[in-house]
């Protein structure tokens, strides 16, 4: 199978996309998802690269357990894995990881995803630090104190659930402060999945004085608000409310939390305007026992690298973003953050129109928590290939005809 | 009115003939409260579960007399002793739940939502006695029992609602029944104890909020206190119990702006020289007893057009 053929029986053939960020689990967490399963999962979301987040048991702090989790990763015959190195040991906030060790092992970025560095001055230490080899810092902005036990967006749908809420200021509060150690430092660092659209205008500032940033939304970000918590299904460019579900999903609750329509709108804007860099997909698969609890207890995440692609391809199919942008968003942006070229032995072919339902049989990832179970979504990978192998094809292709005829 | 719902969890998407219709049947059970023998038989042969996976007294007895006047059995699941406390997920809760085979599970839990996974999960009738901050839907009916007993119709009632909003599920109950029936909510209290879109021009429909209790109780039609939680002075919210006290408490001079007679009522438990003064909270105005009356009745005419066979006669 070449893709030029593919190209000429009408599928969308691009460059495999690039996952700056994914949960896999592996090590500690292996009944949420393995790095084969993650790194398979992945395959079929389009993405033939991924850069696994090291918030697994133990994080990945030496770099013993990078060269282990690369080789764990080219077993898999999946995606790519490049594996994400914690900033501060054990991903606990106090000293820095040995980052240049670290780096030389084969940690792509650093990052203590899952918390912020909440220690300004330690973090203003990584910035600086990683300067010495011009290392990627991801940071994931939340001002803790801010955010405390809140489990959803504060907002009007907070308030009448009764739900204690995360006001967008705690996102927002991090990525001013973490925008000041970058012009500080002059250090390099990349802002994980933005949510707010103050945010996003703080980040376009940034970048107009010349701060070395670059920041990424996820797909679900862009698609799904925080009526979502109280029942709605409806995308954030569907207007009919369509089906409800039950109120107080916890597949709907994931950090930073489901925004509202104007904050989704201007998320969409910055992809547009070159603010947004990259769209990364925070895949956060759980096993259900995290996730069939009280919303309260469950949680946070929400397992999206196998919906990634239709989702982002239903925006541009309702005129949100232009169709090149997106592709770009999740290939040669993501690669140029991570200093990587797009290489032309690893492309996807997508059938763009064909609809496919998610279900828990459908999702190769071991974690099924995504509040679109049941829903119809269209756009589908039918073929992937890393390094010139195929290794994966499926979807609709032989079974009903090319999207171009 | 013709009822249609399985399950009582929030009164948030109820009509106005919805609620008026619980209303009617309110009325049809305090005749039945009023009889000798306070006992009628629609429930015969249904067992009702009362799971409380948080401390109540006053509303697991009220539901308790409710389930007992209607001929209902009884069982209890209660936080203290009860495996809930050990650690016992709620999922596995509900498959006790459900293997005890109730008719009825009527449950109070600590997460917002809870009732939601529980009615998921069973195939009993599930009423939420109290979720979080959620939602409290039989005091909310209660109160607007008791506010049309004292003041008729509410279409153009203007009701106060005072203190710890953001942490009420009694509040946001109220909210949702008063509304409908065509009152008007004011909500007073802290700032920092109302939910923040609620201050900053997003209210829900039919209520405002206003900081001043003396101005929010002006000509008012009534006022409903809330219970103030003393550890919210640890959280943050709330400089001192005292100040709160000083700056919102109800008395007597405060209530004598609303409109002459208007009614005072609280959901209990009430800490008298805090939120409210004593002589407020057993004055003239005072409803709370007759809330409690009322809240019996309530709870009767949802569990019997949850699972009730037609007959209100007498038992033989």
């Amino acid at each position: 199978m070449r893709p030029e053929e593919l190209e000429r029986e009408g599928y969308l053939v691009t460059a495999g996309l690039i996952d700056l960020h994914a949960h896999l689990r592996e090590p500690g967490f292996e009944d949420s998802e393995t790095i084969a399963t993650g790194a398979h999962a992945a395959l079929r979301g389009g993405f033939t690269t991924i850069c696994a987040m090291p918030n697994t048991e133990p994080a990945i702090d030496s770099p013993g357990l990078v060269a282990e989790l690369t080789l764990r990763g080219e077993a898999a015959g999946g995606a790519r894995v490049l594996p994400i190195a914690t900033i501060t040991r054990g991903r606990a906030g106090h000293e820095l990881a040995d980052l240049i060790e670290l780096a030389a092992a084969g940690a792509v970025a650093f990052s203590d995803d899952g918390s912020p560095v909440d220690d300004a001055r330690l973090f203003r230490h990584a910035l600086e630090y990683a300067r010495a080899k011009d290392l990627l810092v991801i940071e994931h902005p939340q001002d803790m104190a801010l955010s405390a036990k809140g489990v959803m967006h504060e907002g009007v749908v907070s308030a009448r659930l009764g739900l204690s809420g995360i006001p967008s200021a705690a996102e927002e509060a991090a990525v001013a402060r973490d925008l000041e150690l970058a012009e500080l430092t002059g250090a390099r660092l990349h802002l994980t999945h933005l949510s707010t659209a103050g945010s996003v205008a703080l980040v376009r500032a940034a970048k107009a004085d010349g701060i070395r940033v670059t920041c990424d939304v996820t797909p679900h970000h862009l698609a799904l608000i925080d009526e979502w918590v109280a029942g709605s299904r409806a995308l954030a460019w569907e207007d009919a409310p369509g089906v409800r579900a039950v109120p107080y999903d916890s597949s709907t609750k994931v950090n930073p939390p489901l925004r509202t329509l104007a904050d989704v709108r201007a998320l969409w804007k910055g992809l547009a305007d070159g603010t947004v860099d990259a769209i990364a997909t925070d895949h956060a698969p759980h096993a259900s026992p995290k996730k069939d609890v009280e919303f309260d207890q469950a949680a946070f995440g929400i397992s999206g690298i196998e919906t990634a692609l239709s989702l982002v391809l239903g925006g541009v199919a309702a005129g949100w973003c232009e169709r090149d942008v997106a592709i770009r968003a999740l290939t040669s942006g993501p690669a140029a953050i991570l200093g990587l070229t797009v290489r032309a032995d690893d492309w996807i072919a997508i059938d763009p129109v064909a609809e496919w339902t998610v279900t828990a049989d459908a999702l190769v990832s071991l974690g099924k928590n995504t509040p679109l179970l049941g829903r119809t979504l269209r756009g589908r990978v039918v073929a992937a290939a890393v390094g010139g192998e195929v290794r994966y094809e499926g979807g609709t292709r032989g079974a009903t005809p090319a999207p171009g005829r | 009115m013709r009822w249609k719902r399985r399950h009582v969890l929030d009164t948030d998407d109820w009509t106005r003939d919805e609620i008026e219709g619980v209303l009617e049947t309110t009325g049809a059970m305090i005749e039945v409260l009023s009889r000798p023998i306070r006992r009628a038989p629609p429930l015969r042969g249904r067992t009702v579960v009362l799971f409380f996976a948080e401390a109540s007294t006053r509303t697991r007895v009220s539901f308790e007399l409710a389930a007992k006047a209607l001929s209902a059995d009884v069982v209890n699941i209660t936080a203290s002793g009860s495996s809930v406390e050990k650690g016992e997920s709620l999922y596995d809760t509900v498959r006790t739940l459900q293997a005890l085979g109730g008719d009825v599970v009527v449950m109070r839990h600590s997460a917002s939502g809870a009732p939601y996974f529980v009615a998921e999960r069973t195939d009993a009738a599930v009423i939420n006695a109290g979720d979080g901050w959620h939602a409290h839907p039989t005091q909310g009916l209660l109160d607007a029992y008791t506010l049309r007993g004292a003041l008729g119709d509410l279409d153009g009632k203007r009701i106060v609602i005072v203190g710890d909003v953001l942490h009420s599920r009694v509040a946001r109950s109220d909210i949702n029944t008063l509304v409908p029936l065509g009152a008007t909510v004011t909500l007073s209290g802290p700032p920092t104890l109302m939910p923040a879109p609620w201050r900053c021009g997003q209210p829900p429909r039919g209520v405002t909020y206003e900081s001043d209790i003396d101005r929010a109780l002006d000509g008012a039609d009534a006022v409903i206190a809330l219970r103030l939680q003393k550890e919210r002075q640890e959280g943050g919210l709330l400089p001192s119990l005292r100040e709160y006290t000083r700056v919102w408490g109800l008395t007597a001079a405060r209530v004598e702006r609303m409109r002459t007679g208007a009614p005072v009522m609280h959901p209990g438990p009430m800490n008298e020289g805090v939120e409210i003064d004593t002589a407020v909270a057993h004055g003239a105005r005072s409803l709370v007893e007759k809330q409690v009356t009322n809240g019996v009745a309530v709870r009767m005419a949802l569990l019997y057009l949850l699972v009730g066979t037609p007959s209100l006669e007498a038992a033989s």
